[in-house]
């Protein structure tokens, strides 16, 4: 299957093969006027399946949203049709509005107008804690 | 010390300048009584709780300062929909340091983020109660004389107690503390305290289920109060209320030194007979809390005299 190269814009690459989706969703890429490609279960010699999402245009993405999701993922950015920066995505320290805290005692349920805050509280388990209540969330 | 959210935000000498300056208050009350002239604390209350509310206001005014605030929700704006983060930026104009208490776990680190003035965590929800475990330091540092070379026993409902955890993880920091932790096996303290604390700084600790087996062993007993809103149905709670009383006769095996605490309300955990024994400390507790309140109110507000 072939998909055009671009020529300006942004290859995100190495993407756990069914995670796509989210990050189309979560990064609200529906909401561009180019084309973005969502490219599904590519043979990777690195980790068997992955995804790809090609985005042609110049984009300045949220890197903390994709270190959440998936922190084995690579962007590329190419202008020029040429490669000239890649980035890795680490687990971001601080999520802000990217969780939302479930403990129902917290008063980030009641109150509006407000940041959601996670703190990284355990890198090895993937666990968040709420800054305001404390309660943990371990992502998958 | 900008904010008081977390007793944990407090490092031992810190707590040690509070509870020296509370213990030269309750020898010097006289030097003090007009430190804080011209301040106002404001006590905000989106619940409420009279015995702190009125401790923070009775040490504002034995500093010789005034009080403003709001005693629950229904008598506010809180109940109008307006938000803690309107709350305190407005009560941040009129007030020059606030106590707050809020239902909601995490409302005043909200707070505190939007403060011009120094926040005192007065409780949120089950999460801290800062000024209690302070109280409860001062309580007893001023029975035995210092804070370590203890045998500690908690009881009662020890899975819920915030109180209990608080005062858990600041006496942990002190050396020799042993802990005896009494209580039905439904309401053990939570793996956290046991895994984070106990055992990461190999505190030595047990966990019995009843009072009578170990009283003898212990310098102080917490008790706590077993709440009711704690259990699902109320078979449990009435079985449960009662197993961990303590009375005259279970005091008889305890050492004479034994110094008995609770943060009060109490509702039967404690016979009313023990009241009269001068091993109980309870009342004593109160009043020290409204000590260390004043303490802690100078310092936030940068008013220790010279
Ligand atoms: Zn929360």
């Amino acid at each position: 299957m072939n998909i055009d190269s671009i020529y300006n814009g942004i290859v995100l690459d190495h993407i756990t093969a069914g995670k796509s989706m989210q990050i189309y969703q979560d990064l609200s890429l529906d909401k561009l006027d180019c084309s973005v490609a969502i490219i599904k279960n590519v043979k990777s010699r690195k980790r068997g399946r992955k995804d790809i999402i090609k985005i042609d245009q110049e984009y300045s993405v949220n890197l903390d949203v994709l270190g959440y999701i998936d922190p084995e993922i690579t962007v590329s950015i190419i202008k020029d049709g040429k490669t000239i920066e890649k980035k890795k995505v680490e687990l971001p320290e601080q999520l802000v509005n990217i969780l939302k805290c479930k403990n129902p005692r917290c008063i980030t349920t009641t109150e509006q107008g407000i940041d959601h805050i996670f703190r990284l509280a355990d890198p090895a388990t993937r666990t968040y804690r709420c800054i305001y209540c404390e309660e943990d969330r371990k992502i998958k | 010390m900008r904010h008081l959210i977390d007793p944990m935000d407090l490092s031992v000498e810190e707590i040690d300048g509070l509870l020296k300056l509370a213990n030269e208050i309750i020898a010097h009350p006289e030097k003090y009584s007009e430190v804080c002239h011209g301040k106002k604390l404001a006590t905000l209350f989106f619940e409420p709780s009279t015995r702190t509310r009125l401790s923070f206001e009775a040490a504002m005014m034995e500093l010789g300062g005034n009080v403003l605030g709001f005693s629950s929700a229904d008598s506010s704006s809180a109940t109008k929909g307006e938000s803690v983060h309107d709350t305190v930026q407005v009560v941040g104009c009129y007030a020059d340091i606030i106590a707050m208490r809020h239902p909601k776990e995490g409302a005043p680190l909200l707070a505190s983020l939007k403060s011009p003035v120094p926040i005192i965590n007065a409780g949120d929800g089950g999460h801290y109660h800062p000024t209690q475990t302070l109280t409860d330091l001062l309580t007893i540092q001023r029975e035995k004389g210092k804070l370590g070379n203890l045998t500690i026993g908690f009881c009662g409902d020890l899975m819920f107690g915030r109180t209990v955890h608080s005062l858990i993880k600041a006496l942990s920091r002190y050396d020799n503390i042993r802990y005896i932790l009494i209580s039905p096996p439904e309401l053990r303290i939570p793996d956290y305290i046991r895994v984070e604390i106990l055992e990461k700084k190999n505190i030595p600790y047990m966990e019995v289920e009843s009072m009578e087996q170990v009283i003898s062993e212990l310098d102080i007993l917490y008790m706590t109060r077993v709440q009711r809103e704690r259990f699902f149905n109320e078979a449990d709670y009435v079985r449960l209320k009662d197993t961990y009383i303590l009375d005259t006769d279970k005091l008889k095996s305890a050492k004479s030194d034994l110094s008995i605490l609770h943060p009060l309300p109490r509702v039967n955990e404690i016979s009313t007979k023990v009241d009269d024994d001068p091993r109980a400390c309870y009342f004593r507790q109160a009043l020290n809390g409204k000590y260390v309140r004043m303490a802690l109110i100078m310092t936030m507000l940068g008013l220790i005299p010279g």
